[in-house]
């Protein structure tokens, strides 16, 4: 073998890279675990120390991140048997079960924010980067340079002047607000990464598709969206990861109505403090959405993109 | 089917001149052959027909009507692009349904699935209809999309290289079944080719383009045996026409030629003056006969059987040759 084939790697560098590989996703994933347990923790083994690793789970922090409770006397106590699991749950600390908490809700805020803003900035992003690759637009250079300039700073860079806007507007705390604010922010990713993949899709296929005699509206959908669908699907990740954890704007501007799941999380507030295992069971429902997504469009992340039907 | 008409069409591209005051007139049911080496504005032509591109002046007729405001889908007009482009998301069935699903057909699914078939089996790809666009050779894909054209009964079809990337075999088939469903349907097609076989045996008409322009336009005898220029004369013929200084072979030349054009058939070998054979070429169907005379290559035709050797000489003079001017315009 030369010393520049790239083709075969021998036994040893693959059990190098792979022992990397494995302990790099050991160490991410160190994080992730620690919180999956946390969520099945009782409240005294979550802050115990030195930390246990072996505990005996329950499902208390998921109880108390559902709902609300209130303690009572023993008389009530002892009137009212338990009605369920989650009741008995919290006898031991001499509660009952009042309630639902704001949890629900808050989640709900996230899913219709998060996947709102995505679709938004997927929608226009894909029509926008679509008539930056096909069509001759005045000045379209400056105009991608503009739409990548807004990423230029930091978003949060402009908190004040969009808190006093969207209070002015009455936008502050509305779903809509928060839906317009994160698509603002991803939309020049979205346009930017959309019109690449659009860019590498061959203008001959619309163009067979106008002269098989479709309308451009319909070339488009028929022939170019199934062509970038590796490329949304991608886009929409990132779109959605960042409107699904973005923290600084949702404290800022959301409070009782459009509050979303990543400012409520952390005051989730037990017995003497703040309910570690509550505030991981958050934690880990809060990261499934994303997680599912993203497995859902694994396929089309990884199928590749398929330029073979052109002779180049 | 119908007529197509070019007149006075030009485009431009920034600074390169596509296509330059074309005036093309390809008859109802003519098969119209475009010859030009690459770059002449072969594909670009197709594209102003089809509506793909807009002249930059100058009008375009199908059927008398003109389109120059019209979209691609409302000129109705099929075409094979040099870069055959399948949609790579579809089988082959779904390529070759999806012209005549198209809002302005809506053909009816028993129709498609029969004109689908009836075009498979005539491109000898019906075990591939279910296949994936992308699982198919660089052949099958260029059959697939003459496929896509001639599920259509369009006002012209166009067609771009269509038959580049296949065997010797395929294309004597299909360069056949071409002719025939072009002559059954009466149709009118446009089609481009560097393929000289292709070009004298289907064509009705010769349209031979140089830089943008048209330069000739007429059947394929007309345009072999009368090329109106030198340049021409170099399109059409294997071996290539000998373009030699009009004197060599001594006078009795027009008084204005400068070159004298000698294809196989004008040169007679066994009299003359002696030429040197540098080598011989046998190809199957021809033996081609490499010459040296008094400093000049000249390529003929000869005897596949023939007995002369490389070293030996040869004799040769003109017999009824092209004579072309300053300009390389040909003189009659
Ligand atoms: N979209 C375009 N932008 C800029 N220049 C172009 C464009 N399309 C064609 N041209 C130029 O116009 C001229 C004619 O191109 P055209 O594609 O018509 O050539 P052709 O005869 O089809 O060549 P080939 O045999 O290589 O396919 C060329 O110089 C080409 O570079
Ligand atoms: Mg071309």
């Amino acid at each position: 073998m030369s010393a520049h084939s790239i083709t075969a790697a021998t036994s040893r560098a693959k059990w190098v890279a792979g022992t990397l590989v494995i302990l790099y996703a050991v160490i991410t994933m160190i994080p992730l675990a620690w919180i999956l347990m946390t969520g099945f923790k009782s409240p005294s083994d979550a802050i115990s120390y030195p930390p246990k690793v072996v505990f005996e789970p329950t499902l208390e922090g998921y109880v108390n991140l559902f709902t609300t409770r209130t303690r009572q006397t023993e008389e009530f106590l002892a009137a009212n048997p338990p009605e369920n699991w989650a009741d008995e749950i919290v006898r031991q600390y001499d509660m009952v079960i009042v309630g639902p908490s704001k949890f629900g809700e808050r989640f709900l805020n996230s899913v219709i924010i998060g996947f709102g803003s995505t679709f938004l900035s997927i929608f226009l992003g894909t029509l926008a980067a679509y008539a930056f690759s096909r069509f001759r637009i005045p000045l379209a250079d400056d105009l991608l340079f503009f739409i990548l300039s807004t990423r230029m700073m930091p978003p949060i860079a402009v908190a004040i002047p969009i808190f006093l806007m969207y209070r002015e507007l009455g936008l502050s705390d509305t779903h809509l607000g928060m839906i317009l604010l994160y698509t603002a922010v991803n939309i020049s990713l979205a346009v930017w990464l959309l019109k690449g993949f659009i860019d590498e899709i061959p203008r001959e296929y619309e163009e067979a598709a106008l002269i098989d005699g479709y309308t451009r509206f319909q070339a488009f959908y028929k022939v170019v969206l199934p062509q970038a669908a590796t490329g949304i699907a991608s886009t929409a990740i990132f779109c959605l990861i960042f409107a699904w954890n973005e923290y600084a704007f949702a404290v800022l501007l959301t409070s009782a109505t459009a509050q979303t799941a990543p400012p409520f999380i952390p005051t989730i507030i037990g017995i003497g403090g703040l309910d570690w295992p509550a505030v991981a069971a958050g934690a880990t429902i809060f990261l499934l959405p994303v997680m599912i997504f993203t497995i859902l469009l694994r396929k089309h992340l990884l199928r590749g993109i398929t330029f073979g039907a052109v002779r180049k | 089917m119908a007529e197509v008409t070019l007149k006075n069409v030009s485009k431009s591209f920034k600074s390169t001149k596509a296509v330059i005051d074309m005036d093309l007139n390809i008859p109802d049911g003519a098969f119209v052959v475009l010859l030009g080496p690459t770059g002449a504005g072969k594909t670009t032509t197709l594209r102003l027909i089809a509506g793909l591109e807009q002249p930059d002046t100058g009008e375009i007729r199908i059927g008398g009507d003109r389109v120059n405001d019209l979209t691609p889908a409302q000129r109705d007009v099929a075409m094979v692009f040099q870069q055959y482009s399948l949609y790579p998301h579809m089988t082959v069935r779904e390529n070759l349904a999806f012209p005549l699903k198209s809002p302005i057909l809506k053909t009816s699914p028993d129709e498609i699935e029969r004109k689908v078939k009836a075009v498979a089996e005539v491109l000898h790809i019906p075990h591939k209809l279910d296949n994936k666009a992308t699982e198919l050779s660089g052949g099958e894909m260029q059959r697939v999309s003459i496929g896509r054209a001639l599920v259509r009964d369009p006002a012209i079809y166009l067609m771009d290289e269509p038959l580049s990337s296949l065997d010797a075999k395929l294309r004597a088939d299909l360069r056949v079944e071409l002719k025939r469903i072009q002559a059954e349907l009466a149709a009118t097609l446009l089609y481009v080719t560097h393929d000289q076989i292709e070009a004298m045996t289907m064509a009705t008409h010769v349209g031979v383009l140089d830089e943008g322009r048209l330069v000739q336009f007429g059947t394929p005898r007309e345009v072999y045996e009368n090329p109106r220029t030198a340049y021409v004369a170099a399109r059409l013929g294997q071996p290539r026409i000998n373009l030699l200084p009009a004197g060599l072979f001594g006078g009795g030349h027009p008084p204005n030629a400068v070159q004298i054009g000698l294809r196989p058939e004008h040169i007679e070998t066994g009299t003359g003056q002696p030429a040197d054979i540098v080598r011989i070429e046998r190809l199957g169907d021809q033996t081609r006969l490499h010459l040296k005379f008094a400093g000049h290559d000249v390529v003929t035709l000869t005897d596949p059987h023939t007995s002369l050797r490389p070293g030996e000489t040869v004799a040769i003079a003109p017999k009824a040759p092209l004579y072309f001017d300053a300009d390389g315009q040909s003189i009659t």
